[in-house]
């Protein structure tokens, strides 16, 4: 037998020697398919965590071999094992150098790549110089590359901190979408603290995060949500942070006097560029980027706009049960802070037979928050039905549930404590003990109403064997004796019979209430305690032990006793405070949400803190770029952010308005949107000292803005007149500018002046009438109006290029007016920056139907040049655009819903003759547009 | 960010490591075993563990458990979100993801995965672009790399990372062009005992094929669009025309995916498309209870209800069950005590019941609990939300496509309390 098993031993030695030779001599041969043979069995070795480091010689001489596959899995190979063979791994050291300036860029990314991952410290100048040459590859993806190799090179040697901080610097410059995303995650594993790096590219990375790929933007978001805190001031701070949704009333009288005192609050342009390029990731597929956002929005967002993020959090219910199970821990914190949110999806967390127990346990956390006066009955009747689960776990949980809900809700708790006193009739002892537990909580808060659940619960004794359960009943009695001065003492009698055979939790009670009977009633129970305490002194506990003496020197009285005994009875019966049920969730938004640090409720390794918001905003201007770093370098295509079908063909749109960028000089935005968002925030807020910059960098822009558009005075509508409107008037004009929420949407100013003698309040508008496919962006409420005073707001129709009437009511505190908004057709279009040649071609593509031509003779004082141009641009929102000849002008624009190209040519002939001609996709515009700018031509 | 993963089989073997950075010893596994353990299903093992020195994160897909090991502060949806996204790779390639699957083509996923990563973080886990650097396998080819020692490993080197679209290739060519959709829907639901619905919504999916040549660009467009109440997208859509214009604009990804996935929750708006009657009682003397159970049609708007299917998990103390089925077969699987009754397709003229007494253990009280139904159905050409495809444009290709819209409506989580 013994013999046996060792030839069979020596026999499997043996096979497994002869393979390893066979392996040798694959490698060696040269033929690559031995070769491969060899590989493919040497990797799925390291894959099943067998140890095949001897034959790194045999492989490390392929690094150099030409098949790829054999390359390949020798790279797999020689980056598990060249840690513990480091003097060999260097053999292989100048295949990758060579590899690093091959012509080929993915061979270069490829070479890069596996230098990075060898982990030998004597290579650690080869791998700077390396990374610092790829850092600056013509290659984006090469460059790639070069910031993931960061964090690899970091780890293996931290001296090389500093210039790794150099490189990364280098690379968070780059503008391109396949780079953002790894140097943000090297910059978050090397030098997290580093803030100030990021304020160049703060707008750049706001706006090119759409496009990165979903990993990136985790990345990505979760520092700017950092970034954030630190740059930029509290959108709350004039809203009291812990108050919930009915103290709304106590909350705006206590405001209006902050408000005096505290300066408006006005938030950053970027914080705004943050919240809106975020938000449309919250339909992305990938549950970490919509977690990502969600936490976002959670820790930055004004309180009236983190709403939007619970649908999308509700929507990853769906998923698998992991990514469940982190959401609803994730939404169990925000319920506490912000309940209303959530209400509306309630059912959404009822709670499925089929739910593993840890999630059922998360979904009843958050019904739980949840639950208020409204909701508490929908929600007590769903807890009936998980009472009679067949997971006991899970009954136990929701049994503490409706106890909470009790604590919370004064007026459900007598209903509570009724359903949970059926329970202690249940045949599950589980179930029983639970409700005991809870019940106990419960009747602390007003115990003199309730003696009879007392009584019934002391009668509990004898059947109930869970020591929690009977410690809890005891507990009870004990503290309440006075309410049930009969039954005290005979419990009592009982529980000392049956001391010897407690558990320990339940004797611990047991000389509690011995010890609280004998205060209040010892003529009774003098003999009872004794007994109890002689048992107890006995016990093999320590505890135990140690408790009866205490309690017997505490409670009777003898010589040696101190001072303490004559206060025993205050100290064993002064009034408890009832407890408080709370959540375990309460306070864990101190760690940011969805980190991993949030879920364990304990600080990780690497876990940068959440910084508080400051108290006064840092300077916004660090922010700001030179004009020639404009966010999209030209030639980077962007692909989902624009609405444009066609723009993989070219940025041609981009660059025109690039162009209008570097006409004004320097200029405050990234690109041209964020500064017209400035622009947009000028007009609204009136100008308090932190404004100074904004407005200066406005002038300069309409400045700028003028010579693309030379619009002369706005034209003004009235919208309201003084006399209907009772004192409020309101006028419009078409800013022609674009508007910032939504580029869609034609802009509309609109001026509102008092002339009445009481304040107006709470400005707004209601019940908006659109034809299909018309949208408006109201203005948001201007709160007051005082007599003689003037304000101005901006709202944005989207006219869908049609010029049907926007109607709707503008409501004062008092009054409704109906009004209506109809723009000339001149005003559906913005100006676009072509070329003479572009617009030739342009206008070559739009012949036949979308030509309109039509003869006219000029009016006697518009025979020049500038006339001309003056009275076209006021008629409609077009730029010029600059022509060879003397007698033509030419004009060019964009509808501004649907991007069609409008073309206006005016050619001049004899004796004020012209021909004007107009063409245009849609027809219905051109036809329009014609009648306009004729009449204007000719009068 | 991840450190090493373990794939561990049921019975609690390890199958395959693989580490990104330096090597960790597979004992740290064992504080997962230990959690295993305790959590008796495998369900209900935490996610997320901490161990003294290390972050545990796994996900059970497939009867397998993904373990990965994470030493620092990380989203941990960032690693569910991949560690799923490395299950549905498996799938994608060997078209399923078992232990057996994986130990057959142990060096290809290595390979894969090796690929997925890079020092732990994320760098291709696009399905198009992986396919270009490791093929997945198919018959022929294996059949044709065991006679010429060929490779799986593409000899040209990936582009698709390089492109502004990574999830499309280029020069894809075809001599048919089609493109078809799939709209998928699933009723969650929860009924309470007198068949009134406490919960429901729709679930909804389109589900693309698209096999198109060179970089056609599409724009899906719906009838009524202002239904979709919540939707999530693949990357290739572009939000801005969905929030302008509320059609689906995208350049597709080559084959199959998932196009977005939607929501639609008003409650009136979820029809139910049938009724179960049942009764399920358990009798205070002796050891038995009965079983009566109905279903019929409700709001199945005129259409077939197929593979319906009830299933029961029955309280502990059931041992086993007498019935008869007037349609359709059931079964009682006695370690499980789980209550199967296949019916197939609903006939309104005779509704399918299922009747008869069960017999629980003796001695035992009376099981206090009734069990809860999960039903099961499907409704072909049917999108029960009324969701409808309008049309379907192409551009920037010359070429004709074929083009094809499917409806199916099925129940999701459907539950029938009792």
């Amino acid at each position: 037998m013994f013999v046996a098993s060792v030839i069979i031993v020596f026999c499997l030695f043996l096979s497994a020697e002869k393979e390893a030779k066979t392996n040798y001599q694959m490698l060696d041969s040269n033929k690559d398919s031995l070769k491969l043979e060899a590989m493919k069995r040497i990797v799925a070795m390291i894959a099943r965590g067998k140890n095949a480091s001897d034959l790194f010689p045999a492989v490390v001489k392929n690094v150099a071999c030409k098949n790829i596959e054999v390359k390949k899995l020798v790279y797999v190979y020689l980056v598990r094992y060249a840690e513990e063979q480091q003097d060999l791994a260097l053999l292989s050291i100048s295949t990758f150098q060579r590899g690093l300036k091959d012509p080929n860029q993915l061979i270069r990314a490829s070479a890069l790549r596996v230098l990075s991952s060898i982990r030998v410290t004597i290579i650690v100048p080869i791998m700077m110089l390396a990374i610092k040459e790829a850092a600056s590859d013509m290659s984006p993806y090469v460059r790639k590359t070069a910031a993931h190799a960061i964090p690899k090179l970091y780890s293996l040697d931290p001296e090389q901190k500093d210039q790794l901080i150099e490189v990364i610097e280098k690379l968070l410059a780059d503008k391109t979408t396949l780079v953002a995303g790894s140097v943000v995650m090297a910059f978050e594993e090397v030098c997290p603290e580093r803030i100030d790096l990021i304020h160049k590219n703060y707008r750049k990375l706001c706006n090119l995060l759409i496009d990165v790929e979903e990993w990136g933007q985790v990345v990505i978001i979760n520092m700017l949500t950092r970034y954030a805190r630190t740059q930029f001031l509290n959108p709350n701070m004039n809203v009291n942070e812990d108050e919930d949704e009915d103290e709304e009333e106590k909350e705006k009288k206590a405001e209006t006097p902050a408000m005096a005192k505290r300066k408006p609050y006005v938030m950053d342009p970027d914080h705004r560029l943050l919240l809106r390029n975020t938000k449309p990731l919250l339909q992305s597929r990938n549950a970490a980027v919509v977690m990502a956002v969600a936490q976002l929005y959670f820790h930055l967002a004004p309180k009236a706009e983190v709403g939007v993020i619970a649908k999308a959090l509700v929507r990853l219910l769906r998923s698998h049960s992991e990514v469940q199970y982190v959401v609803l821990q994730n939404v169990a914190t925000m319920t506490i802070k912000r309940r209303g949110m959530f209400e509306p999806y309630l059912k959404s967390f009822y709670i499925r037979s089929t739910d593993p127990t840890q999630i059922k346990v998360l979904k009843l956390e958050v019904l739980t928050n949840l639950a208020n006066e409204t909701n508490i009955s929908t929600i007590l009747r769903e807890f009936q039905t998980y009472i009679k689960s067949m997971d006991k776990d899970f009954v136990a949980a929701t049994i503490q549930a409706i106890g909470r809900c009790a604590t919370n809700i004064g007026e459900v708790r007598d209903t509570c404590l009724n359903g949970l006193v059926q329970l202690l009739s249940n045949r599950d002892e589980l179930v029983v003990a639970e409700s005991v537990v809870v019940i106990k909580k419960l009747l602390q808060m007003q115990p003199e109403k309730h003696s009879d659940i007392i009584k019934h619960m002391a009668k509990l004794t004898d059947n109930i064997q869970v020591p929690m359960a009977r410690a809890s009943i005891l507990w009870l009695i004990g503290e309440y004796c006075e309410h049930v001065p009969k039954i005290a003492p005979d419990v009592l009698r009982k529980m000392a019979k049956s001391f010897t055979n407690e558990e320990d939790i339940v004797k611990l009670q047991i000389i509690n209430l011995a010890a609280k009977l004998y205060l209040t009633n010892s003529k009774q129970t003098k003999l009872l305690t004794q007994y109890v305490l002689n048992l107890a002194k006995y016990d093999q506990n320590y505890d135990i032990r140690d408790r009866a003496r205490f309690i017997r020197q505490l409670i009777v009285p003898t010589e040696k006793s101190g001072a303490l005994s004559k206060y025993a009875k205050k100290l064993f019966l002064a009034l408890k405070p009832a407890p408080v049920l709370e959540s375990p969730f309460k306070d864990r938004d101190h760690f940011q949400l969805g980190s991993l640090s949030h879920l364990l409720n304990a600080k990780a390794g690497g876990y940068q803190e959440l910084p508080d918001w400051p108290e006064a905003a840092p300077d916004p201007s660090v922010r700001n770029v030179e004009v020639k770093d404009s966010v999209r370098a030209v030639g980077t295509v962007t692909y989902r952010d624009t609405g444009a079908l066609w723009d993989l063909q070219g940025p041609k749109k981009l660059e025109g308005s690039e162009k209008s960028d570097s006409a004004s000089g320097s200029e405050s935005g990234s690109g041209s949107e964020e500064s017209y968002m400035l622009l947009f925030h000028a007009n609204v807020y009136q100008p308090s000292l932190y404004n100074w910059a904004l407005v200066s960098m406005t002038l300069h822009l309409v400045l700028c803005l003028q010579t693309i558009a030379p619009s002369s005075a706005l034209k003004n509508y009235e919208l309201l007149h003084r006399i209907t409107g009772e004192g409020l008037s309101v006028e419009y004009c078409f800013s022609r500018q674009p508007f910032s929420p939504d580029a869609n949407m034609v802009a509309v100013q609109m001026q509102f002046t008092n002339n009445a003698t009481a304040d107006t309040k709470n400005l707004h508008i209601e019940d908006v009438k659109l034809q299909s496919g018309m949208r408006v962006k109201e203005f948001s409420e201007i709160e007051l109006l005082p007599a003689g005073e003037t304000a101005t707001a901006v709202m944005g129709i989207d006219f869908c290029d049609s010029t049907q009437a926007a109607n709707f009511q503008l409501c004062t505190h008092t009054r409704k007016f109906f009004v209506s908004i109809q723009p000339p057709v001149g005003e559906l279009m913005r100006p676009v920056f072509l070329t003479e040649n572009e617009f030739k071609k342009e206008q070559g593509q739009l012949m036949g139907m979308n030509e309109i031509t039509e003869k006219l003779t000029l009016d006697m004082k518009c025979r020049n040049e500038h006339t001309i141009v003056q009275r076209v641009t006021t008629a409609a929102n077009l730029s010029r655009v600059p022509c060879g000849s003397d007698k033509e002008c030419r004009f060019a624009g964009r509808t501004v819903s649907s991007s069609s190209l409008v073309l206006v040519t005016v050619a001049t002939k004899e004796e004020g003759a012209a021909q004007l001609t107009v063409n245009c996709e849609k027809m219905v515009i051109g036809t329009m547009l014609v009648k306009d700018i004729l009449l204007a031509l000719t009068q | 960010m991840i450190h090493s993963l373990f794939l561990i089989n049921h019975t609690g073997d390890i199958f395959l490591e693989k580490h990104w950075k330096s090597v960790i010893g597979r004992s740290v596994c064992d504080y997962f075993f230990e959690a295993r353990e305790k959590a008796v299903e495998p369900e209900n093992v935490p996610p997320v563990l901490q161990t003294p020195h290390h972050y545990l994160i796994s996900i059970y897909r497939g009867k397998l458990f993904f373990l990965s090991v994470i030493q620092t502060e990380v989203p941990p949806l960032f690693v569910i979100e991949f560690l799923h996204r490395v299950a549905d790779t498996i799938q994608d390639y060997f078209g399923e993801c078992s232990e057996g699957v994986i130990k057959d083509n142990v060096v290809t996923v290595y390979e894969l995965l090796e690929e997925m990563l890079d020092n732990g973080f994320p760098l291709a886990t696009e399905s198009n672009v992986l396919k270009e650097m490791i093929r997945p396998p198919t018959i022929l080819r294996s059949v044709v790399n065991t006679l010429t020692g060929a490779s799986n490993v593409g000899d040209t080197l990936p582009t698709g990372q390089l492109s502004n679209v990574p999830w499309r290739r280029v020069g894809v060519k075809y001599t048919n062009n089609e493109a078809y959709f799939d709209v998928i829907e699933e009723i969650d639901a929860i009924l309470d005992k007198s068949g009134t619905t406490v919960f429901a919504e729709i679930q909804g999916v389109i589900e693309a094929c698209v096999r198109l040549t060179g970089m056609p660009d599409l724009t899906l467009s719906f009838m009524n669009p202002r239904l979709l109440d919540d939707v999530s997208f693949h990357p290739c859509v572009r939000f801005k025309r969905w929030e302008s214009e509320r059609v689906l604009s995208f350049i597709p990804p080559d084959g199959n995916f998932t196009l977005m996935n939607y929501h639609v929750s008003s409650q009136n708006l979820v029809a139910i498309p049938v009724y179960v009657k049942q009764s399920i009682s358990f009798f205070e003397t002796g050891p038995c209870g009965r079983l009566d159970i109905t279903i019929g049609p409700k709001q199945t708007m005129g259409k077939t209800v197929e593979g319906l299917m009830v299933t029961i998990h029955m309280p502990k103390a059931v041992l086993s069950a007498n019935l008869t089925a007037t349609q359709g077969t059931y079964t009682y699987d006695l370690a499980t005590k789980v209550l199967v009754w296949d019916i197939g397709k609903l006939n309104p003229q005779k509704l399918p019941n299922l009747k008869g007494s069960l017999t629980t253990q003796a001695g035992t009280p009376k099981p206090e609990d009734n069990p809860s139904l999960n039903i099961d159905l499907k409704i072909q050409q049917l999108a029960i939300s009324g969701l409808k495809v309008s049309r379907l444009d192409m551009y920037g290709e010359k070429y004709k496509p074929f083009k094809g819209v499917k409806y199916l409506t099925k129940a999701g989580k459907f539950q029938v309390r009792t």
